[in-house]
């Protein structure tokens, strides 16, 4: 089963964080994914730039879309990173997300992957079907 | 199942073998830590629905077993230094329940420790495959025995037996010596990738693939490459099966039954894990040491991930590559491969020369394997009669139900 851990932040979270000094801050995520390396279940993850001005947010609530400035200018509630990881049971993935070194404010949305396998049932759509052709065009280009 | 045992499996999945490694090193016996290790959880199912979950939990578990072994020596009155040492190191810490809960530093060696021990060369290979599976994987008798097919009680013996063996050989809880070191890395490597193979293909059963066991092959082999980074086969190893399992999606048909590699949907391979595995055989060559077999098997994979078709493989490289590595790790199953490349490259007839002098030395009798690839190149160079009969043999050595039927659709599609 793999899961992605997606950090989140607040207005809070954000006030805690700058409050300590970046190297701790660091060390503290360094040590977290060192263990999740060590444990053999770490598959991804990257941190997202929360520069406003690299980032923006394609609104659907009209008629056209519109792209406004963001994420989630209203609230500040930013998606900043995330892991993937690879593990038994739903409540590792708990396990695994609870460990995350972050204060308080700050949110672990755990969600699973969806594999191939969840969507056989629909592996004779047309959709699908050109779901695949493209991930075999990747394919072919990683050759 | 409650709350509290779903959180202590999650957490024993994670830190089992840390806490298990730890008491090895204090106790000096594998086979007793472990059941001290055990006790301490049940000792949680107990005590945790009241008291809650400790904020570091496999802190708590350790103190408790450490106490235990204490306990158990005092009774024995064995009051050594090793309890004199322990002992002190226990008392000094936070006082009353306040179990030690910071003071959880596994040391990594430790580990590398427990993965060399499960895997002595003293024990079987099934006893080495159960240990790593138990003590380092932190999988349950039970799910391990759902793994293999086997019933519980079969791997609760193997088990025992093989914490007996250790016993009874005196092997110490360490990293084995520079002398030693290739001899027993090869077993571990070897240990992981059995536990691998019986997930990517069944001996038996009626499942073809088994994920569970793949995957956790899969971290297995991560831990251990992560442990000896230095070591170009664990990298390999974890290619081998990053490439492997990157067809997983693709090898079975909605009803569980086999699709064989000319059939497969290569869009369903898992383009991220190949990548992975790319990634995990260039760590491999980086070390600058040459390819070893797994290497060498994980880049005859590569050729097979990266290639657009069956047609479009480049089938000449894969026939090298399995020379080479009949050179260094000769052995009839790869000197079937390359039979099989072979004909892929140059013909059926030149292939069927290989696999008869196969035939002839005797070589893998009672495996399914050799009369399935001489009816494939049977039939391919229009002897259908005679290639009918090798699907039959084949059909009839075969364990596994669903290879079988396999086997049987083609001699029946002759």
């Amino acid at each position: 089963m793999k899961y992605m851990l997606i950090m989140r932040s607040t207005d809070e979270a954000k006030k805690e964080y700058q409050s300590r000094p970046f190297e701790e801050i660091l060390e503290a995520m360094g040590a977290y994914n060192e263990s999740l390396i060590k444990a053999g279940v770490l598959l991804g993850g990257d941190g997202l730039a929360d520069d406003m001005t690299d980032n923006f947010v394609v609104d659907f609530s009209t008629d056209t879309p519109v792209v406004t400035d963001g994420p989630y200018g209203e609230t500040h509630e930013l998606f900043n990173g995330f892991w993937i990881i690879q593990v038994g049971s739903k409540e590792e993935a708990a396990e695994w997300a609870s460990r995350v070194p972050l204060g308080p404010g700050s949110k672990i949305e755990v969600r699973r992957v969806t594999e191939m396998s969840d969507f056989a049932d629909y592996a004779d759509t047309p959709a699908m079907k050109q779901e695949a052709a493209w991930r075999a065009e990747r394919g072919e280009q990683l050759a | 199942m409650t709350d509290v045992k779903r959180t202590l499996d999650a957490l024993w999945r994670i830190e089992g073998a840390r806490i298990v490694a730890t008491l090895a090193r204090v106790t000096g016996d594998l086979g007793l830590a472990e059941d001290l290790a055990q006790e301490a959880v049940a000792d949680a199912l107990v005590q945790w629905p009241e008291s809650g979950v400790p904020r570091n939990g496999a802190a708590w578990l350790t103190t408790v077993a450490k106490r235990k072994a204490i306990d158990g020596w005092r009774r024995r009155e064995r009051l050594d230094e090793r309890y004199r040492a322990m002992g002190h190191e226990l008392e000094s810490g936070p006082a009353g329940e306040g179990m030690a809960a910071d003071a959880w530093e596994p040391i990594d060696d430790d580990i590398l420790r427990l993965i060399f021990t499960a895997c002595h060369p003293v024990l079987s290979r099934e006893g080495q495959i159960a240990l790593t599976l138990r003590i380092v994987g932190g999988l349950t008798t039970e799910e391990i025995a759902r793994m293999f097919l086997v019933p519980v009680a079969t791997v609760q013996q193997r088990i025992v037996r093989a914490k007996k063996t250790l016993s009874a050989a005196n092997v110490p809880f360490e990293v084995p010596d520079p002398s030693e070191w290739r001899e027993r890395l090869s077993a571990v490597l070897g240990a992981i990738y059995l536990i691998f193979t019986e997930g990517y293909a069944a001996t038996s059963g009626d499942r073809w693939i088994r994920n569970d066991l793949a995957n956790e092959a899969l971290r297995l082999g991560r831990i251990l490459a992560e442990l000896v980074p230095r070591e170009p086969e664990a990298h390999a190893l974890v290619a081998l099966m990053e490439f492997q399992a990157s067809r997983f999606a693709a090898r079975v048909d909605r009803e569980g039954a086999p699709i064989l590699l000319a059939e497969q949907d290569r869009s369903r391979w898992d383009r991220t894990q190949i990548g992975r595995a790319q990634a995990a055989l260039d760590r491999a060559d980086a070390a600058g040491r040459g390819r070893g077999p797994y290497a060498l098997q994980a880049a005859i994979a590569e050729c097979h991930a990266t290639a657009p078709s069956v047609t479009g493989t480049n089938w000449e490289r894969i026939v090298l590559l399995y020379e080479a590595l009949g050179r260094i790790a000769p052995n009839p199953v790869v000197e079937l491969n390359r039979a099989a490349a072979v004909s892929m490259a140059t013909g059926p007839a030149s292939a069927l020369l290989i696999v008869d002098q196969l035939a002839d030395e005797g070589a893998l009798r009672g495996s399914h394997l050799l009369p399935s690839v001489r009816g494939e190149l049977l039939a391919r160079l229009g002897r259908l009669e005679e290639a009918r009969s090798e699907f039959a043999t084949a059909a009839a050595l075969t364990l596994n139900s669903r290879q079988r039927d396999v086997l049987l659709a083609k001699a029946a599609a002759l």
